[in-house]
């Protein structure tokens, strides 16, 4: 890869849409794309036609129980007699979805892209958790009866012990994001709730709670990106791709340390490098970290690099995360508020970065000025780091 | 878009219809070392990305991208997968590497078809749940039958014009070590064979195989330090026509797929379909072959059956069509289906395809994801010797 | 979307009743069924599982041991070369109480779960990377997960008899702890 080289095609967010996250939805998979991808397209005041290339992003195709998902979604992401690619890394697709819509631009062979994910959970039945119980190593793991729980539990675990973090430290993550997902128009599972609610909710897997997790949702998000030219030909502010980064460990997640996500301090390394960034802790303004439990948000924030490993805990008591903080994290409420459609979930981040660089965010625009921010998502067995950084 | 991209090496494991004593991780890892082998790159320092095309219920993993990166050389590196053939995987790489930003780019693609047990099941699955799965067709193939039937319909082919292009594919393969389906056939015993989806005989339609193929990109200049006999990656191109929900809007007897992304593929080369000599592109139903040829405009409207009975797409013809015996021969391979195109292609540009080796500068590659899908991909390769 | 708020968003949210009572609900279930190669180094290692044996393959380059074993190291990209018995031993790194089974039903008893960290060659103390499985504890209480006691804890495999191994990670009923 090549050190300080300057990307010759600059490439803009310019659009965002989203549908409703809910636990389960009348619209078929189809029509959730079509609807995030069409208020993509208004709000950039484009319209198909105007499309060059398209980008699907969906993360395991037994949610949807389609085969071929990505084929599948083609007509209601737009996709219909264009080229039209789905990506993928798991929970990560999300963040990748822009992560890919960028390269499209930045190559020259795309002037503008619609990045469409969409997720629908509630189909697997009786209970989405089933379809994580082929994510394992079919030799190795599956014979086991792993839930999907049980790893973030362990890794939750882990950080916990290597950090002197407790329980309670953790769970005011989860009262910040339900808090803040309160002003989000698509939220799911925005809510008043203190730490104690979180401690007695129902135990899962010790250390893991009920309230310690995001919700199952079904939704879809879209956002169009396009290259300098006809970005400032769209808009009077588009906001600009930095940096993108993406990582993937080894499939062998129990054959390294847990309490430190290294596959998100790689992407980010990255992304910042590509940025021109040197001390992300002072030079990002705002930050998506992903965090489908309410651990993973601290866990991704010293993986990015926005502060030391074990010191998160400690800065989040502190209200530094929070929305009129130093450094605001999951300012939309994040996953945990906002909801779960996993690929959806990661453009859902992506968007709100591009509605805070622009001040357009309402109630949840940040106290602090914006000039840059970073969105992350996590995926695979504690595997892939995807990160990107936005400046306006 | 200025900087060319080339192929530097290309590896591969497999093509037999099962491989029971590796998984397919070894298989990917086989492949991998073959292709850093023959492009002289040490996969842990000098790849700046890796793409893996897979799909999950191919692989009986949900999200099987998580053991995309430990064989190929991709831990802690920048890894994703492309849920797509791998061609589209490709094009991603020539992407990435048109940036500016990387200069060289792994792509791999792998099939395990025998550790599947029940394929046509798999098959249903990517039908609308909703409008067709209902319907419960015996074999989910069938919008296959339908495309050559209105295919048939349209140019007024018969079904031995079919048949001879499964003669010829099978018969090319036998010169090729990889084709495990190839076999000495006539016109006859294919159109009395078993009827497998009308109006195709089971010879008509490509069996399944085990393989994997690694592909290594690299941008021109760095390309220039490793090998002195790059293959040019001119022009990408894919393009979906509609998704699996909406079969009703596809249009049939025709691979509208096809066209946009030779016509990309084309256009991002700057060159006309006239100056193509080799064409290694989809043929797992005897009917695509020539129905891929017509829509790439290598061959006139419905003409391109008459042109391969005149002998013009044969090994020593003027446009060498599939002298590898393409998935007729070789089998399907999944989303390694076009790698398995392109790894033909790309041993002819550069003199190595032995036995089955013909004369040949400039090739189109072009693969399809079918059925019951209408995404096709297609990309341009030249030789050092194309002018 | 400016101010976020005021904008109503697309999509319809149902309640499980109103789901299930919806026309035309299609039900499916997927006939997914596969046969895994486990592949060479996998096999071998099932096969030590049906002795009692926990074993593990050298890379010549770097000299880490692995468990579970590869045909080939993922940091040096080279074949892995000679198998090396581990004594079995090793650490709990992680561990968790689960109170749910796979498709989330309420189980009577918990499970204790863990990341065990085994004895082996090639690797840094204290570094990031280590042999180890993902495995069940017994003979550990949940308090000692609470507790943080049982991390670091020092555990060996509890085998089931041979008569009832099958080459089957199960062939280790357990990690238990290493008796002082």
């Amino acid at each position: 890869m090549r050190p300080n080289i300057h990307v010759k095609n600059k490439v803009a967010v310019v659009g965002a849409g989203l549908t409703l996250f809910r636990r389960r939805m009348l619209e078929t998979p189809r029509e959730l794309a079509w609807e995030a991808a069409s208020m993509a397209l208004e709000s950039a005041g484009l319209t198909l036609k105007d499309i060059d290339c398209i980008v699907i992003g969906t993360a395991p195709d037994a949610f949807d129980g389609v085969h071929l998902n990505g084929e599948y979604l083609a007509d209601g992401a737009g996709g219909v007699n264009k080229p039209t690619v789905r990506v993928y890394v798991g929970g990560g697709t999300g963040v990748f979805v822009p992560i890919a819509a960028w390269w499209h631009v930045a190559s020259g062979l795309c002037r503008t892209v619609l990045a469409v994910a969409e997720e629908k959970m509630s189909p697997a039945h009786p209970h989405p958790q089933g379809v994580f119980a082929y994510i394992w190593d079919p030799v190795l793991e599956r014979p086991l009866g792993p839930n999907l729980i049980w790893i973030f539990a362990l890794e939750m675990r882990r950080y916990m012990h290597k950090c002197g973090a407790k329980k309670e430290d953790i769970a005011l993550v989860s009262v910040k994001n339900k808090a803040n997902a309160l002003d989000h128009p698509a939220a799911q599972a925005a809510a008043k709730i203190t730490v104690e609610d979180v401690l007695n909710s129902e135990v899962l897997v010790w250390p893991v709670n009920r309230l310690d997790i995001s919700p199952v949702s079904d939704g879809a998000a879209a956002l169009v990106l396009a290259s300098e030219n006809e970005a400032r030909r769209i808009t009077d502010s588009p906001v600009w791709v930095e940096g993108v980064g993406f990582t993937l460990d080894n499939t062998h997640w129990y054959n390294r340390e847990l309490g430190y996500p290294r596959y998100v301090q790689y992407a980010a390394r990255m992304a910042y490098k590509m940025a021109g960034i040197e001390r992300p802790w002072r030079e990002i303004d705002v930050a998506e970290p992903y965090d489908p439990f309410d651990y993973k948000e601290l866990h991704h924030i010293e993986g990015l690099m926005l502060a030391r490993p074990c010191e998160a805990p400690k800065l989040l008591k502190e209200g530094h995360f929070n929305r009129d903080g130093d450094l605001p994290t999951s300012p939309s409420g994040g996953l945990l508020g906002v909801g779960n459609p996993i690929a959806a979930a990661g453009v859902m981040k992506v968007a709100e970065l591009f509605w805070q660089l622009r001040y357009e965010a309402g109630a949840r625009q940040v106290k602090k000025p914006v000039h840059r921010g970073v969105a992350q998502a996590w995926g695979d067995l504690m595997q892939a780091g995807t990160v990107i950084v936005l400046g306006n | 878009m200025s900087r060319r991209v080339a192929i530097i090496g290309v590896g591969w494991y497999g093509f037999k219809p099962s491989i029971p004593d590796l998984s397919f991780r070894e298989m990917m890892f086989e492949a991998s070392m073959r292709a850093a082998e023959a492009a002289g790159v040490d996969l842990r320092k000098d790849v700046d990305a890796f793409v893996s095309s897979q799909e999950d219920y191919w692989e009986g993993i949900a999200i099987s991208d998580e053991f995309a990166p430990e064989p190929i050389g991709g831990v802690l590196r920048p890894t994703f997968t492309v849920a797509g053939d791998g061609l589209q995987g490709l094009a991603q790489a020539y992407m990435l590497i048109k940036t500016g930003y990387f200069d060289v780019v792994l792509v791999e693609s792998h099939a395990k078809p025998s550790d599947i047990l029940s394929l046509d099941k798999i098959y249903e699955l990517a039908l609308d749940p909703v409008n067709i799965r209902p319907l419960s067709p015996s074999n989910p193939l069938f919008t296959a039958g339908l495309d050559a039937v209105a295919y048939m319909s349209r140019t007024g082919l018969e079904r031995e014009d079919l048949a001879f292009i499964a003669v010829k594919n099978r018969v090319q393969g036998l010169r090729n070590p990889r084709a495990s389906y190839a076999a000495k056939i006539s016109l006859e015993e294919v159109l009395e064979a078993e009827a497998y989806i009308y109006p195709m005989t089971r010879y008509e339609v490509a069996g399944f195989t085990d393989a994997a193929i690694t592909v290594i990109l690299a941008s021109e200049d760095v390309a220039r330090r490793f090998t002195d006999n790059p293959v040019w990656v001119s022009g990408v191109g894919w393009s979906t026509e509609t998704g699996t929900g909406a079969l009703a809007w596809h249009e049939w007897g025709r691979m509208k797929s096809m066209r946009m992304a030779a016509d990309m593929a084309y256009r991002t080369a700057g060159v006309k379909p006239s100056q193509i000599d080799l064409a290694e592109v989809e043929d797992r139903f005897s009917f695509m072959e020539p129905l891929t040829l017509e829509e790439a405009r290598l061959a006139p409207e419905g003409g391109a059956a008459k042109m391969a009975r005149e002998g013009v797409f044969s090994p020593d013809g003027s446009l060498p069509v599939n002298p590898s015996g393409g998935s007729l021969a070789m089998g399907v391979a999944l989303e390694a289906t076009g790698l398995a195109r392109l790894l033909e292609a790309y041993l002819q540009l550069v003199g190595a395809a032995g036995p089955h080796q013909v004369e040949a500068t400039r090739a189109l590659v072009a693969s399809w994801r079918g059925p019951p899908t209408y995404t096709s991909m297609a990309v341009v390769l030249e030789s050092e010797d194309a002018l | 979307m400016s101010g976020g708020a005021e904008r109503r968003l697309p999509g319809h949210y149902l309640k499980s009743k109103e789901m299930y009572s919806l026309p035309g609900l299609v039900e499916y279930r997927p006939v997914a069924r596969y046969l895994f190669s486990a592949g060479q180094a996998q096999s071998r290692f099932l096969d030590g599982l049906k002795e009692g044996k926990i074993l593990g393959k050298r890379c010549p380059r770097c000299g880490r041991v692995y468990v579970p074993p590869r045909s080939y190291c993922e940091y040096c990209m080279a074949p892995t070369s000679e198998w090396v018995e581990l004594p079995g031993t090793g650490e709990v790194h992680t561990a968790v109480v689960s109170y749910i089974s796979t498709f989330r039903e309420r189980m009577e008893k918990p499970e204790i779960v863990a990341v065990i960290k085994l004895d082996a060659p090639g690797y840094t103390k204290g570094g990031y990377e280590f042999a180890g499985l993902f495995h069940k504890l017994c003979n550990v209480e949940p308090e000692d997960v609470i507790s943080g006691r049982a991390i670091g804890m020092r555990v060996k495999p509890r085998w089931r008899p041979p008569e009832e191994r099958k080459g089957d990670v199960n062939d280790i009923e357990c990690f238990e702890p290493v008796e002082s």
